[in-house]
């Protein structure tokens, strides 16, 4: 289905402020819940499905997420799912309510998702698991993901010519958006020699061109057209594409967690990259182009990283996305800012929230309720972000 | 430690160990013994092959924090920053991570230049591979 024929309401978003807040995640994701519940007007008895986005539950061997939301909330008999993807399981949160209420199986869903994130590096699971590529490549080779990101920048600079300097106006303008956001962590303006000053994580990137990891919580109120018709609303923000892609083989270019790529020798690599397809894909559900967005929002996890996103998005040509940002087009005010929300630049990654957050920017932006980080008249937008192991994640909504 | 990574000694020298399809020659690293991944083949016969052992940097980064376990540090040597070197395999058209040979720095290396597989150690003993760029010193 694509179009307005595959459309979904966006009836409440509701956040929890990001930061490090020494409560659990069911507490920030409760608190989400509440606010996007209150936020579309539902009660939560009248919810007919909760979909939860996983998360690693402490002392607890396993993820969890739908039915301690559920619980958390009052039991009341709802349907419940829990999923897991990594960085996309809000996606793919969103991608089952969304297939749950065009099927019919409920008229309106809670999404949620929260975490309550370790400090430091993420790391594994524990254990001896020699058959897990995650867990070998922290134990052979100490790849911890800002590794990865320092050889995504690096090879830009081989290949563009970009420099530290441009990486960090990445950070420059997500930090000043972030500013303006009360859910960011990090509110404060960043200069491009605070960057420069701060230090080295993986060469070439440094402390403030990475993303901190984050406690915090995102949920949506979806329904389908005609519950938000009954409802009296008539001009909701609209769900019109979900992307959970994965990549065709072969695969050619490094990336978390793997060790190697595939090999092209069997068959050529296809035509567009992996975060390119995830984007076609959206943009094909949705029937739109780059050249329709007001804004978008991506996984920022190193500033090199955002300025990927922008070629994979379509904003520009391969090479081109430094002139993009230096001449403010991604900015707040340009043609079509990028993290206007200030991005995991500002807030930090809690991993099971962060895609379900992307749609609350998009929500609120669409709606013209984003306050002094507001993108003028706002119609179209678009999340990307991508999940270890190969799941795609990017959203479009429309006004 | 991943039994069949790689292999010393002999007359090929140090070689880091994947398999071959013998129904569509896809490699793989780290080795894929059960079924070809190619999704035009669905092969099931897949035989050891030893990857080249030059290859051109990719890229390359310098972690300067101490990864969390399970990483393998010996914690009675000071922590110091290890480099991580991408390297693009032209016979078999692919990228293999790998940490650089000790004594290697940032200033040794450059994104198409010629780097070799040698054998490495962990922090904990247990052997592994390392990209040094070809002509540094041992
Ligand atoms: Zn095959």
């Amino acid at each position: 289905m694509s179009g307005a024929a595959g459309d979904i309401a966006v009836l409440g978003a509701g956040m929890h402020p990001w930061g490090k807040g020494g409560r659990g995640f069911l507490h920030y994701g409760t608190v989400a819940a509440r606010a996007a519940l209150a936020d579309a007007g539902v009660d939560w008895r009248d919810i007919g499905s909760v979909v939860g986005a996983d998360t690693v539950r402490g002392g607890y061997p396993g993820y969890v997420a739908g039915a301690s939301f559920a619980r958390a909330l009052g039991w009341q008999g709802a349907r419940v799912t829990s999923v897991y993807a990594a960085c996309a399981s809000g996606a793919q949160a969103i991608g089952t309510a969304r297939a749950q209420l065009l099927a019919g199986l409920a008229d309106v869903v809670l999404v949620v998702g929260a975490d309550a994130a370790p400090k430091g590096f993420f790391a594994p699971a524990g254990g001896d698991r020699q058959d897990d590529p995650d867990w070998l490549r922290f134990r052979l080779l100490g790849a911890v993901n800002p590794v990865y990101f320092g050889l995504f920048a690096r090879r830009r600079m081989a290949v563009h010519g970009e420099t530290p300097e441009d990486f960090a106006l990445v950070k420059v303008k997500n930090a000043a958006a972030g500013a303006l956001n009360p859910y960011a962590r990090y509110r404060t303006a960043v200069t491009a020699g605070e960057v420069a000053a701060s230090p080295v994580v993986a060469d070439p990137l440094r402390l403030l061109d990475i993303c901190a990891t984050s406690d915090g919580g995102a949920a949506l109120v979806l329904s389908s057209m005609d519950f938000a018709r009954r409802r009296g609303v008539i001009d909701p923000v609209r769900i019109r594409a979900v992307s959970t892609v994965t990549p065709v083989y072969p695969r050619t270019v490094l990336d978390l967690p793997d060790i190697a790529t595939d090999s092209a020798i069997a068959a050529d690599p296809p035509p567009e990259l992996f975060r390119a397809s995830i984007a076609r894909a959206a943009y094909e559900e949705a029937g739109i182009g780059p050249g329709d967005l007001s804004l978008a929002e991506v996984y920022d996890l190193s500033t090199a990283l955002e300025l990927e996103w922008y070629e994979d998005l379509g904003l520009c040509a391969a090479g081109e996305a430094v002139k993009l940002l230096r001449d403010g087009a991604t900015a707040l005010g340009g043609r079509v800012p990028v993290n206007p929300s200030g991005g995991l630049a500002s807030f930090g990654e809690a991993v099971p929230a962060q895609a379900i957050a992307q749609v609350c920017e998009l929500t609120w932006q669409l709606r013209g309720v984003a306050g002094a980080r507001q993108v003028p008249g706002a119609r179209v937008g678009i999340t990307a972000n991508q999940g270890l192991f190969g799941h795609g994640s990017a959203v479009v909504a429309v006004r | 430690m991943v039994d069949g990574w790689f292999r010393d000694g002999g007359a090929d020298g140090f070689v880091l160990l994947g398999t071959r399809c013998a129904d569509c020659s896809a490699v793989f690293f780290p080795r894929e013994d059960g079924f070809c991944r190619n999704p035009g083949c669905g092969g099931e016969a897949l035989a050891e092959v030893a990857l080249s052992r030059y290859g051109t940097v990719w890229s390359y980064t310098e972690g300067r924090y101490r990864p969390p376990p399970p990483y393998a540090v010996d914690p009675d040597v000071p922590w110091e920053p290890y480099l991580l070197v991408a390297v693009e395999l032209a016979a078999e058209r692919m990228v293999v991570l790998g940490q650089a040979a000790p004594g290697v720095t940032l200033a040794d290396l450059v994104v198409g230049a010629e780097v070799e597989v040698v054998p490495g150690v962990l922090g904990d003993g247990a052997a592994t591979w390392h990209w040094r760029p070809v002509g540094a010193a041992r």
